[in-house]
């Protein structure tokens, strides 16, 4: 683990690249680091594949990269708060993967985890069990769903200290938390960062291992 | 009734199925407008499956803060002994049988409790969002809706599109009925005395079941 994780907002966005798959975390925006996510609209960087609860709204969080034609790909559980979404994936100029909320959930958190899939009986008898593998544990029917994983994952924390333990604040913990741990580069939004024994170990939610770069929103 | 007091009418029936200790998720629309006629004393634990339970009414608008939304996305409250969580705790609470009630809207639902809410192929597709886990996993499956769309039936036979579960739906509330969704089709439980049961029947395309004590669906 290197100790020096505080960088640049533009330094952090540019390990974006083309075509990368990014998760960013967030529900309808309550939770989306904003200010990474702006620049990221400004470095106009394409062909990504975001995996992201929903697409928010167009002119809030993520919604924005969708409006600026950056995503190729989506996969997220809503889309319906972002007419821009329904118009590209109808007009085919977007992948759209749609993903019951629990299974995305599960699905990042097993990619962190190291868990090579799991079992889970949401989805059976619709079109969700299209193609994947059914297994039958006592009686029950289950759908086989694999873990996810990402190049880069964009997380809002609300203190960060410098080691990068995060406290969350309020309804925002949401994916975050989740997608802290599924990235192999990890940038997390602080609205302030602390020095290193000003948290309380009792408040940390995402242990600072997971956490690859800290960006200083507050002071942005 | 007018739309609004039918959806009132509709919210107090479902409130009065709740009970003390209950975790209840309430989708958006109507069965949010439950939470307005919980039992009285009773203490029910609201959840959002966006991460928290104890939610409260909205705020002020100058208290309103961006970090505490409902699954709707709107500014709400926590109230004392909630607790805010990831989203994979969430759909634990969810998928994993700690949810005695969901309360959602429906476009579709049939005699054998399939259930379609999420999508209209080629005219609308917003997602399924929380809708699956929930219908799947929660104890009991309350559908709150108004009885037909514009005239078109929607307690049907077999649901025509697709579905958001299968088997599912324990009951279905209308400004018509309170009815339940039995292994033996759909018994109409308490009927509006507004209407006449051949009213009921007409508005429905399953066949109701017509137990002999039906009883008035009051509030």
């Amino acid at each position: 683990m290197h100790m020096n994780k505080e960088i640049d907002i533009n330094k952090a966005v540019d390990l974006i690249e083309d075509g990368m798959t990014i998760m960013v975390g967030g529900f309808l925006g309550c939770g989306n680091p904003h200010r990474l996510i702006d620049k990221l609209v400004e470095k106009g960087t394409k062909d990504l594949t975001l995996i992201c609860n929903d697409s928010s709204f167009p002119d809030f969080g993520v919604g924005k990269l969708i409006v600026n034609k950056q995503i190729k790909k989506l996969i997220a559980s809503h889309v319906g708060t972002n007419p821009e979404t329904g118009r590209q994936m109808n007009a085919g100029e977007m992948e759209v993967i749609l993903v019951p909320q629990g299974t995305l959930a599960e699905q990042v958190r097993a990619g962190g985890a190291g868990l090579g899939g799991f079992l889970t009986p949401t989805g059976v008898g619709t079109v969700v069990e299209e193609g994947k593998q059914k297994i039958e544990i006592k009686g029950i029917e289950y759908l086989l769903e694999l873990p996810l994983k990402a190049d880069v994952a964009l997380i809002a924390g609300e203190a960060v200290d410098t080691y990068g333990n995060i406290v969350y604040f309020g309804a925002t913990r949401n994916f975050n938390e989740l997608m802290a741990t599924a990235a192999d580069i990890v940038i997390v939004e602080a609205e302030e960062v602390k020095q290193v024994g000003e948290l309380d170990a009792n408040d940390v939610v995402t242990p600072g291992i997971f956490v690859t770069y800290i960006v200083n929103g507050g002071a942005i | 009734m007018d739309r609004n007091e039918i959806k009132q009418f509709i919210a107090k029936r479902i409130g009065r199925l709740l009970h003390d200790g209950d975790v209840v998720n309430l989708g958006i629309g109507l069965p949010t407008m439950v939470a307005n006629y919980l039992p009285e004393g009773a203490n029910i634990f609201l959840q959002s499956e966006n991460g928290f339970i104890m939610v409260g009414p909205a705020p002020l608008k100058e208290d309103e803060d961006m970090r505490i939304v409902n699954a709707g996305g709107q500014c709400v409250t926590i109230l004392p002994g909630g607790v805010f969580f990831n989203s994979a705790t969430s759909f634990g609470i969810i998928r994993g049988g700690h949810v005695d009630m969901t309360v959602l809207g429906a476009l579709q639902v049939d005699e054998k409790g399939n259930l379609a809410n999420w999508m209209i192929p080629g005219k609308m597709v917003p997602g399924m969002g929380g809708a699956m886990d929930l219908v799947t996993g929660a104890k009991k499956v309350t559908i709150a809706m108004e009885h037909t769309a514009k005239g078109a039936k929607k307690i049907l036979k077999e649901c025509t599109l697709p579905l958001t579960a299968a088997g599912q739906v324990d009951y279905i509330v209308t400004e018509m009925g309170f009815m339940e969704v039995t292994k033996d089709g759909i018994v109409l439980r308490e009927i509006n005395p507004e209407f006449t049961v051949e009213q009921v029947q007409d508005a429905t395309e399953a066949t109701l079941i017509i137990p002999e004590d039906i009883k008035e669906m009051g509030v």
